[in-house]
């Protein structure tokens, strides 16, 4: 009984999110447009300056699967977002009232945050030939799989976050230092192993580069430049991205449950 | 049903209820009457589960809300004071969302949803986004919603607060209406006179403590004087000559206008020394107690500071009486 409305709230919740995403249009333009932006122009833009002499290397499809983690990224802490706007704006009162288990919220949130981060990372893909990278169809598979795990790891940080945060001000704050340098740190412009020491080692904290490097496992199946690209294997990266997500999603849970 | 005692909940230091003790019984209409920050709020909180008592206990519908949050959570429908609608999905959309969060069964979701919109009067609105509604319509999509699984408690919090007085009473009559045919027992906050005259019992609350519990009737009953009201455009002099010549108590009450609380005015002599020793009358009129005046002779102080006019306040107590006449 307890597990079922465990999974009716999440569903509640879940469905909410998708409802609203696609009642906003103009949300999913600038979501998709952003980072083809980033592409044509950072890409073309700095493409001409790392011509590398390494054979199977091109910046632009390097940098595609960055530009696709950027995404997954910006879209799943926007999501996360919103619980704030729900606290100020309400409706979440209407869900802590109602005779639910409130951890169900936060893997609601993240569930539904995970899924819209999806449908865009997935429309992004589809621009995958304009990087000059043909995905084989089990490719594609593995990459929207990990899209989603990454997705879910970073909404239920978000949610934490988002959880612990009392004013909208605040979290826009906070998301500034942690979404760019989030983002920055990646690797999504530069591989890993090529930065200086301390910046590895930072790297190395961020759930995001794992994320980007697992993404360029999986493109770069093949070619000559995959080690060059890549810095792990890509069940480390997956098994990091896992246990992070474990984590957040418990802590999110337990954020939750503490709301008064 | 609702059993609340000795019910006390404390921020930090702060103490928002001190102590407060009252029922209702099943099929009640209960009135919390007080001025902002009384602690209206925070008791239905507190009643709903959403936030811990600091001392006392408290039952709904049976259950304590301490040891079994999740049976009172069941038992309760709530308006909050705050909107919190989902104002980017549709009226029915809501609905059905709360329908799931409180496990109606799918097959009574879509009628019950339909004679709740039929009842608050949005049946044609059904697909409408709840962003384009006007605040009336949200409330009553709200008081619609707080009722949708059929609750044996329906807790509203300032349900008319903000609104004009047309749809102030519309939603009144809505809530007349649902007391009919639902059989809920209601616990309503709100700092508007004449809608706590028309509550079966009323609890005033100051400062976290009710100062006053009883019927309307009843608590208008311990003022047992009628309230003369005087407007002059001389009131310093007017005062001293009521106080001084006719050996009256009054008061000044903004800046023209005086309330002698009527001793006798059925003998008929009252009134006309009255009109002819006061210097510059303008006008005069005799009110029978309303709640408000019940809560300035217990609080030294009127609920609303717009209601310390007095004028507002003899034109608040004429509609309440006018209604009731209705
Ligand atoms: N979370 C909180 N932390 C600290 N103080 C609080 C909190 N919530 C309410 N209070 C204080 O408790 C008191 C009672 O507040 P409450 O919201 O219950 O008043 P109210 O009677 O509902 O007033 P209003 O008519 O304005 O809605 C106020 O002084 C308020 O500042
Ligand atoms: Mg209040």
């Amino acid at each position: 009984m307890e597990l079922k409305t465990f999974g009716v709230t999440v569903y509640v919740i879940w469905l909410r999110e998708i409802k609203k995403y696609f009642r906003e249009r103009t949300r999913l333009l600038a979501m998709v447009g952003q980072p083809l932006l980033y592409l044509v122009i950072m890409g073309h833009g700095l493409r001409e300056m790392f011509q590398l002499n390494i054979e199977g290397f091109d910046y632009l499809s390097f940098m595609y699967p960055g530009i696709v983690a950027m995404t997954i990224l910006f879209t799943s802490m926007f999501a996360s977002v919103s619980i704030i706007w729900d606290r100020e704006f309400g409706f979440l009162k209407e869900v802590l009232v109602a005779p639910v288990p409130r951890s169900a919220i936060a893997v609601g949130k993240a569930l539904g945050g995970s899924t819209t981060a999806l449908l865009q990372g997935a429309i992004l893909l589809a621009l995958a030939p304009l990087a000059g990278l043909a995905l084989s169809p089990s490719a594609i598979i593995q990459i929207l799989l990990l899209l989603f795990l990454l997705a879910f790891a970073i909404t239920s940080f978000g949610t934490v976050v988002a959880a612990n945060t009392e004013s909208m001000e605040g979290f826009h704050m906070i998301m500034n230092f942690i979404i760019v340098p989030l983002f920055l740190l990646s690797g999504a412009f530069f591989p890993i192993g090529v930065a200086p020491e301390w910046m590895q080692a930072v790297m190395k904290l961020n759930p995001v580069a794992y994320g980007v490097d697992a993404l360029r496992n999986i493109m770069f199946t093949g070619s000559p430049a995959k080690d060059f690209v890549v810095y792990y294997p890509l069940y480390h990266n997956v098994l990091v991205l896992a246990g992070f997500s474990v984590l957040m999603a418990a802590l999110s849970m337990r954020a939750f449950n503490r709301v008064e | 049903m609702i059993e609340v005692q000795k019910l006390t909940k404390k921020f930090k230091e702060f103490t928002a209820v001190d102590e407060v003790s009252f029922t209702v019984g099943k099929g009640g209409f209960f009135g919390f009457l007080g001025p902002n920050g009384a602690g209206k709020t925070t008791t239905i909180k507190v009643l709903a589960t959403l936030l811990r008592p600091s001392g006392g206990t408290a039952r709904v519908n049976g259950f304590d809300v301490v040891r079994e949050p999740a049976a009172v959570r069941r038992s309760i429908g709530m308006v909050f004071q705050d909107p919190s609608l989902d104002d980017r999905l549709t009226a029915r959309e809501n609905l059905q969302l709360h329908a799931m969060l409180y496990g109606v069964a799918r097959r009574e979701t879509g009628p019950r949803i339909l004679e709740l919109l039929e009842l608050v009067g949005l049946a044609d609105r059904w697909n409408d986004l709840v962003k384009k509604f006007s605040g009336g319509m949200k409330r009553r999509l709200e008081i619609a919603r707080g009722l949708l699984h059929r609750p044996g408690v329906l807790f509203l919090d300032e349900p008319t607060v903000g609104l004009d007085p047309q749809t102030r009473r519309h939603i009144w009559e809505y809530i007349g209406e649902i007391r009919r045919t639902e059989g809920a027992t209601v616990f309503l906050t709100t700092h508007y006179i004449e809608e706590a005259e028309a509550c079966d019992r009323v609890g005033i609350i100051d400062h976290g403590r009710i100062v006053a519990l009883d019927s309307p009737a009843a608590l208008k009953a311990t003022l047992e004087a009628d309230l003369i009201t005087v407007e002059t455009r001389n009131p310093e002099d007017a005062l001293r000559i009521i106080r001084e010549e006719l050996g009256l108590d009054a008061v000044l009450q903004g800046d023209r206008v005086i309330q002698v609380p009527a001793v006798n005015v059925a003998d008929g002599e009252l009134l006309p020394r009255l009109a002819a020793a006061v210097p510059g009358l303008s006008a005069l009129e005799i009110s029978k107690p309303t709640l408000e005046d019940v809560f300035l002779s217990l609080t030294g102080r009127a609920i609303r500071e717009e209601a310390a006019d007095s004028l507002e306040k003899m034109r608040q107590s004429r509609r309440a009486r006018a209604r009731k006449g209705r």
